[in-house]
């Protein structure tokens, strides 16, 4: 990797903090800020430490930062910012906003997000991210200034709209394929979890009520009483246990979640594509259309049959000179046509290699890091195994002492 | 049976009798040296005109010497086991009898005659009898001697000989009747005692119940969506390169997380539900156990104070006045005698219940 920004510098979010102020209807509301922390990294001889820079920003300018990248960078990835609301939530966790914890996994989120654009080869060199990180006032100015909103094209906010290409790439239509796959299963395989972790915290919150009754029980015996009483101890311990475990859980989520999210974004990737396609279709076929037309004035004969052609035979034909200037218009449009049309081409032929590029970049970042998260949830598992059976060997010597 | 006669001290002191030695060790023995064996299976459907009943198979061994032979095999039903626990409650009001499977679920989840009802049935009425076998008295019962070895027409014969229905409605009347004074006045400390005990005991057993069958729900619907889970992950690999073989390790892992979860379910049904189920219906039958003592002081007591006040037929008194003494006696003795046996057999069965299920637990963990 080449010389990235993250080599360069220190990038986290450190804290949130609830804020109050005046929306743009002038009307009060409350919103999250957050603290972003940037130092410059140099070597560390003798344990100095360049200065922290900091700025606060909230999840509003974030996507700001996003759809400036995504726009200005068609042809890359541009990672996910963390979900907006909560999802895939089972009982326990709350699907407020302003909850705690909520807050808390977001932070997280947007610091992986601030990272990941910053190792990216290509969108660490962005100058707006840059300021971003570094310059407090005037970002949303200086992002607006550069127009790139004009250049975001509406078609891709229409989702089901339907472009027929004729020739479509087939690596891209794959591509497509694959990404609209991948959030599907994502998204059932995190329904599914929350429901799991939803019984999975049932079963081990009702033991909890054996630590009770055993305590009561112990109480009118004699023989059995220590072996109960230790044993209910046992019991509210195992039930206790299930918070730390699915807390571990969550941020397991949240990574598969990131994938989700990953997967719109190269679906992005090809739907520009697809667009690109289409309108350099178009503009093939317009150029076409202009030089049959150019055609047919010039030679006088009609292949098609046209309007113009009937109401001309009706209504007399024009004149040799209005022809003439006809053509002369037809023929600088048709010029016009085939240099666009040519820088189209090019255009389309640098989008497909650059994009192929980051795209292949992107999957063996997507293999590693997926690769790693389903280590991780493996030796979660195993480690509440372990705890399990810690738990389950102290009752059942409580037990056998009854 | 001789033992319990030994002993003549009737005061409220008495810490452990020698009768109640002996019942331990022979509690201990019992395990050891069976000369009864009974099993209850193969459950089998039968039709009449009038309506449908179950019967199940009994077979008995036994190498005791008022068993005319040394096998036998009847088939008996659930009405049979019903007359069976009456005959010994009567014959033995203040020992404990085992409990016997309800008559119906009331919690309407369970079809009448469902294979998991039948089955459930069918393991209770094993413990039933079992539990009758290794009773040190009841186990010499004539009617449970009767019951294991006679022929569907000899036992309905044999019903019908006994008490008729008139005078047992007697008994009830006089029980009934002894019972407004209750014989709580003169109890004995160790049977309040008892009789608190019970209270708590019953009070928490139930509840233990409700949590049993809670964490035995839980697991089941925790078990549904793991089976969900699971394949979700194979799909997926079918659609990566790299990471395929990863995300079919995973989905194979899960089942065999899921089976584990079964087996951990199977657990609870076979050995802890049954068993916290047996000593709440055990508790309700203590404490009727408790009543029937109380009945039967209830009727001495109110035969002395009557006495107190006549002092005319003290002769004919004293005499009535003198069986009910022993009839007392007899009954505490008894109760207190089976009282320990059955604290001693709970203490064993909660400790062999419940490490049963840490077993369970920790087998599930290491898979």
């Amino acid at each position: 990797m080449e010389d990235c920004l993250a080599k360069k510098m220190e990038i986290t979010v450190s804290e949130a903090e609830k804020r109050t102020g005046r929306n743009a209807m002038n009307m009060q509301e409350t919103y999250t800020a957050y603290l972003i922390e940037t130092r410059a990294v140099e070597s560390q001889s003798e344990g100095q430490c360049a200065p922290v820079d900091s700025l606060w920003r909230r999840y509003s300018e974030f996507e700001l930062l996003r759809n400036y990248l995504s726009v200005t960078y068609p042809h890359i990835v541009v990672p996910p910012l963390p979900e907006k609301r909560a999802d895939f939530v089972w009982h326990k966790l709350s699907a407020d906003n302003m909850d705690p914890d909520f807050v808390e996994r977001r932070r997280i989120g947007l610091e992986n997000f601030l990272l990941r654009v910053a190792s990216h080869p290509v969108l660490c060199q962005d100058k707006i991210f840059y300021s971003f990180l570094t310059q407090e006032g005037g970002w949303k100015d200086m992002v607006n200034e550069t127009g790139f909103q004009l250049k975001a094209d509406s078609r891709l906010k229409a989702l089901n709209a339907t472009f027929r290409v004729k020739n479509p790439d087939k690596r891209f239509t794959e591509l497509k394929h694959y990404s609209d796959e991948l959030q599907s299963v994502i998204s059932h395989l995190l329904r599914v979890r929350a429901r799991v972790a939803d019984r999975l915290y049932g079963v081990y919150k009702v033991h909890g009520n054996y630590g009770r009754v055993f305590s009561e029980w112990s109480a009118i015996e004699k023989e059995m009483g220590d072996g109960l009483q230790s044993a209910g101890h046992h019991m509210d311990v195992y039930a206790a246990s299930i918070d730390d475990i699915l807390e571990e859980e969550e941020h397991y989520a949240d990574q598969l979640k990131e994938y989700l999210f990953y997967a719109e974004a190269l679906r992005a990737v090809c739907r520009k594509h697809e667009l690109m396609q289409y309108d350099l279709e178009m503009a093939a076929q317009d150029l076409t259309s202009k030089k049959q037309q150019c055609e047919e004035l010039a030679t006088g004969t009609v292949r098609t049959f046209s309007l113009k052609g009937m109401t001309s035979k009706l209504f007399g034909q024009e004149t040799p000179e209005q022809r003439e200037a006809k053509i002369k218009v037809l023929e600088e449009q048709i010029q016009e046509g085939e240099e666009q049309l040519k820088s189209k081409n090019l255009e389309g032929r640098d989008f497909v290699k650059s994009a192929w590029a980051d795209i292949e970049r992107f999957k063996e970042q997507k293999n590693h890091d997926l690769k790693e998260a389903l280590i991780s949830y493996a030796v979660m598992q195993i480690s509440m195994c372990k705890k399990g059976i810690q738990v389950w060997t102290n009752a059942k010597e409580c037990f056998s002492k009854m | 049976d001789t033992s319990l006669t030994e002993v003549n001290s009737f005061s409220p002191s008495v810490p452990i009798s020698p009768s109640s030695m002996i019942n331990q060790y022979k509690f201990e023995d019992e395990r050891e040296i069976r000369d009864l064996f009974i099993t209850v299976d193969d459950p089998e459907s039968h039709i009449t005109a009038i309506e449908t009943f179950i019967t199940y198979r009994v077979v008995t061994k036994t190498s005791r010497g008022e068993f005319d032979s040394s096998e036998y095999e009847v088939r008996r039903r659930y009405q049979d086991f019903l007359w069976l626990k009456s005959k010994l409650e009567e014959a033995h009001p203040t020992l404990i009898i085992p409990p016997l499977p309800e008559k119906f679920i009331m919690k309407g989840m369970v079809e009448r005659f469902s294979d998991e009802f039948i089955e459930t049935r069918r393991k209770a009425l094993h413990k039933f009898l079992n539990r009758i076998a290794d009773h040190p008295t009841l186990t010499f019962n004539e009617d449970f001697r009767i019951f294991l070895t006679a022929q569907a027409w000899e036992l309905s014969s044999h019903k019908k000989q006994g008490p008729g229905l008139l005078s047992r409605m007697g008994q009830t009347v006089r029980a009934v009747a002894s019972s407004v004074r209750g014989g709580v006045k003169n109890r004995p400390e160790m049977f309040t005692e008892m009789n608190d005990y019970m209270e708590t005991f019953s009070q928490k057993i139930s509840v233990l119940d409700k949590i049993a069958h809670r964490i035995y729900k839980e697991e089941k619907e925790y078990f549904n969506e793991m089976k969900e889970y699971g394949p979700i992950h194979t799909l997926w690999s079918a659609s990566e390169e790299d990471i395929a073989d990863s995300l079919k390790g995973v989905a194979s892992c899960i089942d065999k997380c899921c089976k584990a979860t079964e087996k951990r379910m199977a657990g609870l049904s076979e050995n802890l539900l049954p068993i916290l189920h047996e000593y709440v219906l055990y508790s309700e039958i203590l404490m009727g156990v408790l009543k029937r003592r109380d009945q039967i002081q209830g009727e001495l007591d109110s035969k002395v104070d009557a006495l107190s006040s006549k002092k005319t037929e003290k002769d004919l008194f004293s005499e009535e006045i003198g069986k009910l003494e022993d009839k007392v006696e007899c009954a505490n003795n008894a109760l207190k005698a089976d009282w320990d046996r059955w604290k001693q057999n709970m203490q064993y069965d909660m400790r062999s219940t419940f490490t049963n299920v840490a077993e369970n637990n920790l087998r599930y963990y290491e898979e």
